[in-house]
């Protein structure tokens, strides 16, 4: 289908898009790369009368470090953390996860802060923000916000940004020497949105985890930063201790049910990424043997 | 401010300035106001791939861009390239290789293709599939297709100084 009408508007500055927001509020929408906004509109599950295009404002676009901090614009498309030297060396995570997210051609245009606004449960970026911990900034007609990626996203296609705020940035602390990562998820189609995902970052020291956090996507209304994790932190994963954050997962996961999968299969291939993920980062390969029946 | 937007755009390398609505998708665009029909539209929310355009010499969905954000790009299409002739190998090995059979999804796998080539003069088998990953086919099963543009590196890579 096509998009209904509605009346176009290029944002000249951050000031100009917030103003022009605040005229239009809920009945607006902002357009960065439109790799989640036009599709939404063209199958109409939205109809905006405004569309506010920032995709010409370089302030919003680029990677810096500074004190140990990444800072990433909201516009840099998927396309420039794939081939930034600074996301493979302070945030592998992200680099990984980004040759997940749909195909070349739309990660050419497709935006960090576009995917993060949009807040589609099965979408990647959302679940690496809560792994690594990041802080996403907004800022609307009164100032900033810093909002903690755990209580940005709300629900499906939901978040804490209200109708009036602009995504502008994402903070991440830069990944610590000893830290490691595990990407994967299963997907009918190389790109496709996720059945079922996990984003995971750790420090493992002595063959321990000193820390895990994992960010699982496409099992609920919303990525989810699992509690499981604490099962196998400090201390020494047994079987045993394996088997008891699978089934701690289980319990606090609540995956729907679509046309791809029950909740039953994506209970299964959490505890099925769980258990890889936990094997490759502790170079253990004889936990993933068996350890889900 | 439904109203038209003037735009000014390169589309394989002749200027065009124009007025579109907003609501005009770029694949529309090149379809219907400038009958450049190689640019096929399946889908219309960016999973079947048919819609594959260059925009600043990068490939992008036409049908998730509106005509009004090409305003200052360069488009090129299947027709520049296929005049141009810098795909004629490509095409060649194509035909072949049987990489078609209803051809609906032959031009944008044809410029998802070079735009591989392009990035990985002499990718593997798993590169070329990933890379040709969100172009759907429904005739052939991509085998041959991958054969084509494999086939096509290798020429190339040979006639290469």
């Amino acid at each position: 289908m096509k998009a209904s009408a509605f009346a176009y508007a290029r944002a000249t500055s951050v000031e100009n898009a917030l103003e022009l927001l605040a005229d239009q509020g809920d009945l607006a929408k902002i357009l960065s790369g439109g790799q989640s906004l036009m599709p939404a509109m063209n199958l109409r599950l939205i109809s905006p009368e405004l569309v506010i295009d920032i995709g010409g404002l370089a302030e919003l676009r680029g990677i810096g470090v500074k004190d140990g901090i990444l800072i990433i614009g909201a516009l840099t498309r998927h396309v420039d953390l794939l081939k930034s030297p600074e996301i493979a060396a302070h945030a592998p995570l992200l680099s990984d996860a980004i040759a997940h997210v749909a195909h070349p051609a739309i990660r050419n245009r497709g935006t960090i802060g576009g995917s993060l606004a949009h807040a589609d449960p099965a979408s990647e970026l959302p679940a690496c923000m809560l792994a690594l911990a990041a802080t996403i900034i907004v800022r609307g007609p009164g100032g900033e916000r810093r909002i903690g990626a755990k209580e940005f996203f709300t629900g499906i296609y939901e978040t804490a940004l209200s109708p009036r705020e602009l995504l502008v940035a994402v903070e991440l602390p830069v990944a610590s020497a000893s830290s490691s990562h595990f990407f994967h998820e299963f997907a009918r189609r190389h790109g496709d949105y996720a059945i079922v995902g996990l984003a995971a970052q750790a420090v493992v020291k002595d063959g321990r985890f000193a820390d895990l956090r994992l960010g699982f996507f496409a099992i609920g209304d919303r990525p989810m930063l699992a509690d499981a994790a604490g099962k196998l932190v400090d201390v020494t994963v047994t079987p045993a201790a394996l088997s008891e954050a699978l089934s701690l997962l289980a319990d606090e996961l609540d995956p729907q049910e679509d046309h791809q999968a029950t909740p039953a299969m994506r209970r299964h291939l959490a505890k099925v990424l769980l258990t890889r993920c936990v094997a490759a980062l502790l170079s253990r390969p004889e936990l993933d043997a068996g350890a889900v029946a | 401010m439904t109203a038209p937007i003037s735009i000014s755009l390169d589309v394989n390398g002749e200027r065009v300035d124009t007025s579109v609505l907003p609501r005009l998708n770029l694949a529309d665009f090149l379809r219907e106001h400038l009958k450049l029909t190689g640019t096929h539209v399946g889908c219309e929310h960016g999973v079947c791939g048919a819609c594959t355009v260059r925009v600043n010499g990068e490939i992008v969905r036409a049908c998730l861009m509106l005509a009004v954000q090409a305003d200052d790009a360069s488009i090129e299409t299947i027709e520049g390239l296929s005049d141009s002739g810098e795909i004629a190998d490509l095409q060649a090995a194509f035909r072949d290789r049987n990489a078609l059979q209803c051809g609906f999804c032959t031009p944008a796998m044809l410029m998802a293709a070079q735009d591989l080539l392009k990035q990985n003069a002499v990718p593997d088998r798993e590169e070329i599939r990933e890379h040709l990953s969100g172009n759907y086919c429904r005739c052939t099963g991509y085998q041959a297709i991958v054969d084509a543009v494999e086939a096509t590196a290798r020429a190339r890579a040979r006639r290469a100084p």
